[in-house]
């Protein structure tokens, strides 16, 4: 027993990230249609800079602050200088202008920083805590609070504020949001800048456990984009849960079955969802109109 | 004996029931129209009896057989081809070749003889270009052949949709408004070419607001409002019946005003 | 007389093949332009899946690596010969591409590209870790295909690298030459019209899974030879022919230079295998350059280079 809630610790702490990466992409989704495959590079980013700032003395508070200001900032210039100006193209091209972005960040971090592995301390020591026969790293509270803080904070957003409203009628459609006055170019910006910040927040967290380089992002992004899928893309209830299931699975397939195919069961997962039920755990059916 | 029998037929969209228990028949070479105002649910009938939409209830039976929920393209073989009332252009292919893909199930043959480019692929291709060629020339457009199907006006791709679904040789051809967005001499073609593709024994239905050109060709029509069959008949009698006059004249009355307004 | 756009790309590829080596200062441009023939294939089974019927794969990798490890595992496992091993992979790709393919196929932009790419990375991951069989990560030697030596019998003598250049870009105008058939025959007809409009060529009795999956079958052999191409030439082999990126990298060349058009589709490939090449020199600024172009063509010259700029030529004679 204690074997399975260790599994279950580590695969929620793990599923936590995956959750943050996943409503990150959910927001710009749902913003723009545009599933954006550089959101992983906004994870590793926000390590990268704290990392760095901290390292030149900054206390590591206001380290990650700048980190998550900066790459909320690289988020609104990726959206001004590449996704706005391919709006309507197929969305074969646009996934090569996000993953070409990912490419891009990736070349630009390894120049201005360096190619190494880093950490930084974790925030609250590296005791671990037992619970009922397994342990768990104070970090990966830190973790997990952090994805239900967004998860909630996002909530409230998109319900109570005329803003969040505003975004989710963008989404809707958004030839109509402009006529009711709504600045979608503003909404657009915003969405990349929260996405990005939550992004950056996630990196922030899971450095101290799992370190930091400049090519972390890109397998972040595909089991974040497999959570969303998983749950339901522009759904965020479905990238909580979706995030956190998939993590789940893989702890317990590297515990149970193999550790090198634990990467294997989370596609095997996706694969069939996808087949089974397209439009994913929490995902509404659409129908072509003719 | 009809040649495609709607019994019933009806389909919900989130709740609201878009179309209700609407049935007619087609005898072969008879042009049926349906008509009705905006909204009352003929393009979604349309795509019922086209196989795009499943009907929540009731039966198209195509010459004696079922036919209800089977997909486009097993009705296609069978016979039955449409336009688009949005039209479905192939745009970034030339218009010949628009039309020459209406004959896909005459020319489709082994992968591998269109890989390699074989006499018989070659002998295919030919075939349906020459039936294209004399298509296109029917509908007005053999002079546009090589350009690209996006040059084209509006009331030419209409026509241009019709040369494509004439390419089946069909037994029972759907026109979703095939004359709207032409001018009067536009219609007058169109109009000649339905009665024409009639003559041959093909049986049409056709959904169009051109209110003249439906009196004039139809030997029956239908009358759809809020998804319901409310009138059917000859056109000298929907012309009289006072339900139609009602729901969709009326409604064509304040539209009128609106517009004017 | 008009020629064919088809008879002009075959001429034009294969004038540039036989006249490029005359202003090859070193044998190592043979090299990369094998190497460019080997990603030209790949990318031309691509044009058959994205240009004409409008589907995108992120994981035709994948089958570049059955082709690869075919290569190189069935000359010693089954004592096939290096070209039946070929045959045997493409085979292989084909059959496990009918198989994924059926129900990949029924789903639609992003989600298929998801789908597909967990395909891919699935088939890396099974290259990388089962090591007792395909040496995992260290990768595995390849044996000699061994056609060098027959030509060199019937008086043929060509060093390797002049060997490879002349193979695959034979290979290459062949599969070109399929692939432009193929544009202009019923089957590529049906494939542009669904992916034109789905709607509209079902209603004229195309049956759309058939021929996605005609398409997807088509491009995976299309990627297994070149994978095989690539270990034989190579003598060597390890799971990256498979990853990710060189997914990426595949679909990349074939939009880069225009999906709807082969000669397109062959100039990104060009384009992208000597980037690199080029760019020895500022490694470190090679991953900055490739994510650079790929925004920069998908932004500014949405078809591609090849279609815009004959485009652009066109419209400036008018």
């Amino acid at each position: 027993m204690p074997e399975l809630l260790q599994f279950l610790l580590s695969g929620i702490t793990v599923g936590a990230v995956y959750a943050l990466v996943a409503l990150g992409f959910t927001i710009i989704y749902n913003a723009s249609d545009v599933v954006n495959f550089a959101q992983g590079e906004f994870v590793m980013l926000g390590g990268m800079i704290t990392f760095f700032a901290h390292a030149a003395g900054l206390p590591l508070p206001l380290a990650a602050l700048i980190a998550i200001i900066v790459t909320a900032g690289i988020g609104v210039a990726l959206n001004k200088l590449a996704i706005e100006p391919a709006r309507g193209a197929p969305v074969v091209s646009l996934i090569i202008i996000t993953i070409g972005a990912s490419i891009f960040i990736r070349g630009a971090t390894q120049l201005v920083f360096d190619k190494q592995l880093h950490r930084f301390p974790a925030f609250s020591g590296d005791q671990p805590i037992l619970i009922g026969g397994a342990t768990i790293l104070p970090q990966s509270l830190w973790v997990i609070a952090g994805a239900l803080a967004v998860f909630v904070c996002l909530w409230l957003f998109f319900t109570r504020t005329l803003i969040g409203r505003a975004v989710l009628a963008t989404a809707n459609n958004r030839i109509a949001a402009q006529l009711v006055g709504i600045n979608t170019n503003y909404v657009m910006t915003l969405s990349f800048a929260m996405s990005a910040a939550i992004g950056a927040l996630a990196g922030v967290l899971v450095t101290p456990m799992t370190l930091t380089g400049y090519d972390v992002g890109l397998a972040l992004a595909l089991k974040g984009f497999a959570a969303a899928m998983l749950g339901g893309m522009g759904n965020p209830k479905g990238a909580l849960v979706g995030g956190l299931l998939l993590g789940v699975l893989e702890a317990m397939t590297a515990g149970y079955i193999s550790s090198q195919y634990k990467d294997a069961a989370a596609f095997v997962v996706i694969l069939a969802v996808l087949f089974a039920m397209p439009q994913g755990l929490f995902g509404r059916k659409s129908t072509d109109r003719v | 004996m009809s040649l495609l029998q709607i019994e019933g037929l009806g389909i919900d969209f989130g709740g609201l029931r878009a179309v209700n228990d609407v049935g007619f028949s087609l005898k072969p070479g008879e042009i049926v129209s349906v008509i009705g105002p905006n909204g009352a649910g003929k393009t979604t009938l349309f795509n019922m009896i086209s196989g795009v939409y499943a009907p929540a209830r009731g039966r198209v039976v195509l010459d004696g057989e079922d036919v209800t929920r089977m997909p486009p393209h097993l009705l296609a073989r069978r016979g039955l081809s449409r336009t688009f009332q949005n039209l479905q252009i192939f745009q970034s292919m030339s218009v010949l070749e628009n039309a020459v893909v209406g004959h896909h199930l005459h020319e489709r043959g082994s992968v591998f003889a269109d890989l390699f480019s074989l006499p018989a692929a070659r002998r295919r291709s030919k075939a349906s270009e020459d039936s294209a060629r004399a298509l296109l020339d029917r509908v007005g457009l053999g002079r546009a052949a090589e350009q690209e199907a996006g040059s084209l006006s509006y009331g030419a791709l209409k026509r241009l949709e019709i040369a494509r679904a004439l390419a089946l040789k069909p037994r029972v051809l759907l026109l979703d408004e095939p004359a709207a967005g032409c001018n009067a001499v536009e219609t007058e073609e169109i109009d000649h070419l339905i009665a024409q593709v009639a003559a041959e024994g093909v049986s049409i239905l056709l959904v169009e607001h051109d209110m003249k050109m439906v009196m004039r060709i139809s030997n029956h029509i239908v009358v759809l409002d809020h998804g319901e069959k409310i009138a059917e008949g000859e056109p000298a009698a929907i012309a009289r019946d006072p339900r139609v006059i009602e729901a969709y004249l009326g409604a064509q009355a304040t539209e009128a005003k609106h517009a004017d307004g | 007389m008009r020629l064919s756009s088809k008879v002009t790309t075959l001429l034009i590829l294969a004038a540039v093949i036989a006249i490029a080596p005359v202003f090859f200062p070193s044998s190592y441009y043979f090299r990369v332009g094998s190497l460019i023939f080997v990603n030209g294939l790949a990318v031309t089974g691509l044009v058959i899946l994205i240009g004409y019927a409008g589907q995108i794969s992120l994981g035709h990798a994948g089958f570049a690596g059955i082709g690869a490890y075919a290569c190189a595992l069935a000359p010693v496992h089954l004592g096939l010969h290096p070209a039946f091993a070929a045959l045997l992979g493409a085979a292989l790709s084909a059959g496990i591409a009918f198989l994924v393919g059926r129900p990949i196929l029924r789903l639609k932009g992003y989600y298929l590209a998801v789908a597909s790419l967990g395909f891919g990375i699935l088939v890396s991951m099974v290259l990388s870790n089962e090591a007792q069989l395909t040496g995992g990560p260290d990768g595995m030697a390849v044996p000699e295909l061994g056609l060098r030596g027959a030509l060199k019998a019937i008086g043929i003598d060509l060093s390797n690298t002049e060997f490879w250049y002349a193979f695959s870009g034979f290979v290459l105008v062949l599969g070109a030459w399929l692939a432009l058939n193929l544009h202009h025959s019923p089957t590529g007809r049906a494939l542009r019209a669904l992916h034109g409009s789905e709607v509209a060529a079902r209603t004229v009795g195309v049956d759309v899974a058939h021929y996605k999956l005609v398409a997807f079958v088509l491009s995976a052999v299309y990627a297994s030879v070149s994978g095989s191409l690539l270990a034989l030439q190579n003598k060597f082999i390890t799971p990256d022919v498979a990853g990710f990126m060189h997914s990426i990298e595949m679909v990349t060349m074939t939009v880069l230079g225009g999906a709807g058009s082969v000669l397109g589709a062959i100039l990104g490939a060009a384009i992208l295998t000597t980037l690199p090449q080029v760019l020895t020199i500022f490694q470190e600024y090679e991953q900055l350059m490739l994510g650079l172009v790929m925004m920069l063509v998908m932004i500014f010259m949405r078809e591609g280079l090849l279609p815009s700029i004959t485009r652009r030529i066109r419209g400036r004679g008018e």
